[in-house]
């Protein structure tokens, strides 16, 4: 970033298939501080501490016992993100609540992970907000997050540190990603 | 070193003063060789034992020939010492006694900030009035140009209209936040600032007068970028008019129902602005949904994917 010499700089929200995001579990944090952000760093090499994601809303639940805490699975092209949403994040949860699956949803969240007793690594995205948006919204997201993953695929194998960390912890099978990109852009052809 | 000792002595016979190469040459050698000064450090060193020595005043010497004169957006390098043609465009609050004016600068090609010290004794600038500003030395803080005015530095007004031009600048991305602040806001009627919870930060609580406005994020998953749209800007974009908004707002007994139209219409969508950057933020002149066609795009990228596999 150009200007972060200037104190506080706001995170880039990241664009990542649900396939990859599904595969990330290596977390990163910066600083020891309890407020120094902590990312996500995916298996392309994206370090995100926030993505932006377009999709499909096929379920949604509230699992929520004493407040209303809202679920959702959004599907892209490759797979499924869950999304959630509860007090702390009212406007969200209201979408949710309101919106009526199947539905075209814009979410902005952040990338938390979740460690299951037989010890696997499930990712889930705590919405920070929700929106309902069109058919041509989600393809461009489709085609901008083929883009970007291309790019972080195509970097792989530099000297980046966040490269180096995601190709060291993952050993990326980047034909499997590139792939993945493919799969998602040929399924756009057919509409 | 024997380019140094050119140099100042070059220097010198512009002012009329002979000095022996020989000596300068004993000096630097001196320092550079056998203290092990930094070049730099050695030619300031020698420069100013000689003007002590032949009672030139620093002033003098140091009063660079005629700054080239440059364009306010040109201004890229730090340290600089140039002449500007400018209008004032705007003159800001100074916060502390040594600085006597700041402000932001214009000519046609862009805006600059300006410093003007107090102890340079320089006669006060007006608003809206042009002036050639000789001498001013460019500085580079936070990622960000600006000139300061010094002792050495010279004001001349000129009866000239200076048009301010604006560079103009696009960015292409989703909108992922809209800040507070937005919508339907109050200002304060004596100094336009945005009002917080009906008081202004400088004359307290005060009637405020209505206002639109877009404080968004947009982002295009590499860069981060804010922009800044105001009424007439929002008001097109949105189709709510000023008007409309405060009918909505006093139907729903709650300013914040326009900020959460605008929200709804606008977070998650992928837009294209122009504008002129100001700060950090872009200030909008328009906005357009993103509807370049994305086949030539997936084209590209498969492509691409394909090729290196």
């Amino acid at each position: 970033m150009a200007d972060s010499s200037s104190g506080f700089v706001r995170e880039i929200a990241h664009r990542i298939f649900a396939a990859e995001l599904k595969e990330s579990n290596l977390q990163a944090k910066e600083g020891h501080d309890q407020y120094s952000p902590s990312y996500l760093i995916t298996p392309t090499g994206a370090k995100a501490n926030r993505v932006f994601i377009v999709g499909t809303l096929t379920e949604k639940e509230d699992i929520g016992t004493d407040s209303e805490f809202w679920r959702g699975r959004i599907v892209d092209p490759t797979g499924a993100f869950f999304v959630s949403a509860g007090q702390y994040q009212p406007e969200a949860a209201q979408v949710l609540a309101r919106s009526a699956p199947p539905e075209f949803l814009a979410v902005i969240g952040k990338p938390t992970t979740f460690t299951t007793k037989e010890g696997n690594v499930l990712v889930s995205i705590r919405a920070e907000s929700m929106h309902v948006v069109d058919g041509a919204t989600r393809d461009r997201w489709v085609v901008e997050t083929a883009d970007l993953t291309a790019k972080r695929l195509s970097k792989l194998n530099g000297t980046e540190p966040d490269a180096v960390k995601a190709k060291e912890h993952y050993s990326t099978n980047v034909e499997q990603y590139k792939a993945m990109v493919a799969m998602a852009l040929e399924s756009m052809k057919v509409r | 070193m024997n380019e140094i000792t050119k140099q100042i002595e070059a220097r010198f016979l512009e002012l009329g003063v002979k000095v022996e190469t020989g000596e300068i040459d004993t000096m630097l050698d001196q320092l550079i060789n056998k203290f092990k000064v930094p070049a730099e450090e050695a030619r300031r060193n020698v420069t100013n034992h000689f003007l002590k020595k032949h009672n030139i005043p620093k002033t003098e010497f140091f009063t660079p020939r005629a700054a080239p004169q440059v364009k306010a957006a040109d201004i890229k390098e730090d340290g600089k010492w140039i002449t500007l043609r400018c209008k004032v465009v705007q003159l800001w609050e100074t916060n502390h006694e040594s600085l006597s004016q700041n402000g932001l600068l214009g000519d046609e090609s862009g805006t600059i900030a300006f410093k003007k010290w107090t102890k340079a004794n320089l006669p006060q600038v007006e608003e809206g009035k042009n002036y050639i500003f000789k001498n001013v030395a460019t500085s580079l803080w936070q990622g960000r140009f600006s000139v300061s005015l010094n002792k050495t530095s010279e004001i001349i007004p000129i009866t000239e209209d200076i048009k301010v031009g604006k560079t103009l600048v696009e960015f292409h991305g989703a909108i992922v936040d809209i800040q507070s602040g937005s919508g339907l806001i109050k200002r304060c009627p004596e100094c336009n600032r945005a009002l917080i919870k009906g008081a202004c930060g400088e004359h307290g609580k005060v009637d405020g007068i209505y206002d639109l406005r877009v404080k968004a994020v947009m982002d295009d998953g590499e860069k981060v970028q804010d922009i800044l749209m105001n009424r007439e800007v929002t008001e097109a974009f949105t189709g709510i008019t000023l008007d409309k908004a405060k009918e909505m707002a006093t139907e729903a007994l709650d300013q914040a129902v326009v900020l959460d139209v605008i929200k709804s219409r606008l977070v998650g969508r992928y837009y294209v602005v122009t504008g002129a950057k100001l700060d950090r933020f872009i200030l909008v002149d328009t906005i357009k949904q993103d509807v370049k066609p994305i086949e030539e795009d997936i084209k590209r990228i498969l492509a691409a994917t394909a090729v290196e596999a």
